[in-house]
């Protein structure tokens, strides 16, 4: 039987790994696949103590979150898309227009 | 309440709304309306007038202006015998100038906004006599004073208009201002501002005393005294009269109807609604006579000398409402009343006399360049003639039975100061005929003095202008027939109608030392006449000779004893001083600006900072994003 702190170290790691990519790199598409390892970090979280608390509240939870990722993968790919086609680059750093 | 009654001030009124906002699609035919319900309310006012004859007296509210607390003030109306009389005077006047400046405005700019001002005035005035609270005649009273100032400064793109309707507006807050603590004082002693309720309990002010810096002062007194404040500015008295002959900038219809007849005596108005107060207090009827008779001499030693017609008819006014203000103060204020119901007549008719002249000499006013009119325009000449024997006093003219009343009543009184009065009253009367006649002489007799080109074109004004010059010639020589006393075989309906409301002083004299007064003042004012003759008809070069002889004393009175120059040193060249350093400066330019500029500039430095935050930089949002993140657990966990 694996321990719950092992899961929950996993998860840690992900979600680090998570944001480390995320703050680091430029590319839309990597930054968009960072979040989706810091979310499944959460969701493996929250899955694990699921298990371990015997509630299913966790695992509930976590089809809400798969949920609204997908919806935020598909979003984000698609500016993605948009953003290549305009600018033929996806680097984050050329796209600073927006500002006050 | 009849409703004819409510149609008198509000026929004008609507007018008023209706002629300003038409009366230039109207153009030339603007005058209709104005004129028309002008004299519906006319007609009114007689009926009202009839109604009070028979006994009828009305003191009705009929709306609640303003319920505050103790404070309850109505808009209501007031008709007694004091009211009867003054509608008749403001209507019939009214009606007459309306029809006349039909001829003398014609062709003017802005034709349609005179006459609507003028109904405007109207019902100021209407409603300042009608009232039956303090309040409403305050309102009325400020009223006036605004269409005053809107037709002084008719002509408002010349300087000289302009500045005098501002004068005459400044000049009377300074009467406003006393008048306006008056008001508070009755209210808070009386805790009511209606006529009925403070009149009613007056005596309780005797004995009753305020406290000034200390000092105990009779109550009643200062009341008297701050609502005469008033009428000092409204009826142009020293110290505040200096506004009155700049007001003669106006368009002279304007001078006749507000600055002579109407609006200036709404000071002696007040004065003799007030009498309950008023007959508290010896010392401010001792103060209003004197100060009556002092004004009387200045403004009719200024008259003898001023070149300009107008200037002459103004000073001529202020020193005739003095004579109403000692009529007032010597407690006969139906004298007082009297003597403001015939003055209209004549004043006014001098005045539009005046305006007619004006018009035939196309807008010359100076006396030094007319002479001989009588031949080109004879019916001014001859109503001009009537209405300066009336003001000269002379027997069974207007003015002859209301200025002996006066006088009578002044020399009669108990009052300390009233023997002074009669005396400089008496003295007047013979400077008031000299320098009518002066001004008659030297318009109507003698050699044109005037260019070529203006003889050629002098001629008597139509008869839109001729028509209410005769109507109110009628009235002055007819309207001191109501009150011929009883020595001249009449029996004075005048102060009879007015008892009720005004009372009437008992009689200490003899009908001997009576027809002495009578016979010295006709004496006094034919003196004034057969000197005006002798002067500027006999002996045409004589005044020059006088004035070079009395240079000093010529120059003093031409320049009306520098009165304007010294408030100019020492009152409006001080207040523009201290208003540009120290208002303008300090207050305005530090303190508001200060405020008004500061304010929005430190919100556009703050949002200057602020807006580098948001610099498209992804991964600057994101470090700020992960820094609050930190903050917010570290806060969390800390249990900030």
């Amino acid at each position: 039987m694996i321990p719950l702190s092992w899961y929950m170290a996993l998860a840690v790691m992900l979600f680090c790994v998570g944001v480390c990519g995320f703050l680091t790199r430029r590319n839309v598409i990597i930054m968009l696949l960072s979040l989706e390892l810091m979310l499944n970090g959460v969701n493996l979280n929250l899955v694990a103590l699921s298990y371990y608390l015997d509630s299913v509240r966790g695992q509930i939870f976590t089809f809400f979150i798969i949920t609204v990722a997908a919806a935020e993968a598909a979003i984000g790919l698609g500016i993605a898309v948009t953003l290549y086609r305009s600018r033929r680059s996806v680097h984050v750093d050329t796209i600073n227009q927006l500002k006050g | 309440m009849p409703a004819s009654l409510l149609a008198i001030p509000l026929l004008p009124l609507v007018s008023f709304a209706l002629t300003l906002l038409l009366g230039k699609r109207w153009g030339t035919r603007a005058h209709w309306l104005p004129i028309i319900t002008v004299l519906l309310s006319f007609f009114c006012a007689v009926a009202a007038f009839f109604r009070v004859r028979s006994g009828i007296i009305i003191n009705e509210d009929i709306y609640t202006w303003i319920h505050s607390g103790d404070l309850k003030v109505s808009v209501g109306f007031l008709v007694d015998q004091l009211t009867a009389v003054m509608l008749i005077v403001v209507t019939s006047i009214s009606s007459l100038v309306h029809i006349y400046s039909v001829g003398y405005m014609k062709g003017e700019e802005g034709y349609y906004r005179f006459f609507a001002y003028l109904s405007l005035f109207t019902f100021s005035m209407l409603m300042l006599v009608l009232g039956n609270n303090f309040l409403q005649l305050f309102f009325g009273w400020e009223a006036v004073g605004l269409s005053s100032y809107l037709l002084i400064g008719f002509y408002y793109n010349k300087q000289s208009a302009a500045d005098a309707g501002k004068k005459a507006f400044i000049v009377n807050r300074f009467g406003d201002f006393g008048f306006l603590i008056g008001l508070f004082l009755i209210f808070t002693h009386f805790g009511s501002l209606h006529y009925q309720d403070v009149f009613s309990q007056a005596d309780s002010l005797a004995g009753q005393t305020l406290s000034f810096f200390g000092n105990p002062i009779n109550l009643a007194t200062v009341i008297a005294l701050l609502l005469f404040c008033g009428a000092i500015g409204k009826s142009a008295q020293i110290p505040l009269h200096v506004w009155l002959p700049d007001a003669m900038e106006g368009p002279t219809p304007v001078s006749a109807l507000i600055h002579a007849a109407t609006m200036v005596t709404a000071g002696v108005f007040l004065v003799a609604r007030c009498n309950p107060i008023f007959a508290l207090s010896s010392f401010a009827l001792n103060l209003i006579t004197v100060l009556g008779a002092v004004t009387a001499l200045f403004a009719a030693t200024i008259a003898l000398v001023q070149t300009d017609i107008k200037r002459v008819v103004a000073y001529s006014t202020v020193s005739q409402l003095a004579y109403m203000f000692i009529g007032c103060g010597v407690g006969a204020y139906s004298a007082g009343i009297f003597h403001l119901f015939t003055h209209a007549y004549f004043k006014a008719l001098l005045f539009l006399g005046c305006g007619s002249i004006i018009l035939g000499m196309h807008h010359e006013q100076d006396l030094r360049f007319m002479g001989g009119l009588k031949k080109r325009m004879p019916i001014t000449y001859w109503t001009f003639l009537l209405a300066s024997l009336s003001i000269a006093g002379m027997p069974g003219l207007a003015g002859f039975f209301s200025k002996d009343e006066i006088l009578l009543m002044a020399f009669n009184t108990e009052l300390s100061a009233g023997k002074f009065a009669w005396a400089i009253g008496t003295l007047v009367a013979f400077m008031t005929a000299f320098y009518s006649f002066r001004l008659f002489f030297l318009v109507f007799h003698g050699e044109f003095r005037g260019s070529e080109k203006q003889w050629h074109h002098l001629q008597e004004s139509p008869a839109v202008v001729t028509l209410p010059l005769i109507l109110l010639a009628m009235g002055a020589v007819g309207a001191g027939w109501f009150g011929i006393p009883a020595i001249l075989g009449g029996s004075n309906h005048w102060a009879h109608f007015l008892e009720p409301v005004l009372g009437h002083p008992e009689m200490h004299i003899s009908s001997l030392a009576e027809a002495l007064l009578v016979i010295s003042s006709v004496v006094a004012g034919a003196c004034g006449i057969g000197l005006a003759y002798y002067m500027y008809r006999l002996h045409p070069h004589l005044p020059e000779t006088i004035a070079q002889r009395l240079q000093p004393v010529y120059r003093v009175l031409l320049n009306k004893y520098y009165v304007d120059e010294l408030y100019n040193a020492v009152i409006t060249k001080q207040t523009l001083a201290f208003s540009r350093g120290v208002i303008l400066r300090i207050v305005d330019l530090l303190c508001i600006e200060g405020v008004v500029n500061g304010v929005p500039r430190a919100i556009g430095l703050f949002s200057e900072r602020l807006r580098r935050l948001q610099d498209g930089q992804v991964s600057h949002y994101l470090a700020w994003m992960g820094g609050g993140a930190v903050v917010l657990v570290v806060a969390l966990l800390f249990g900030l």
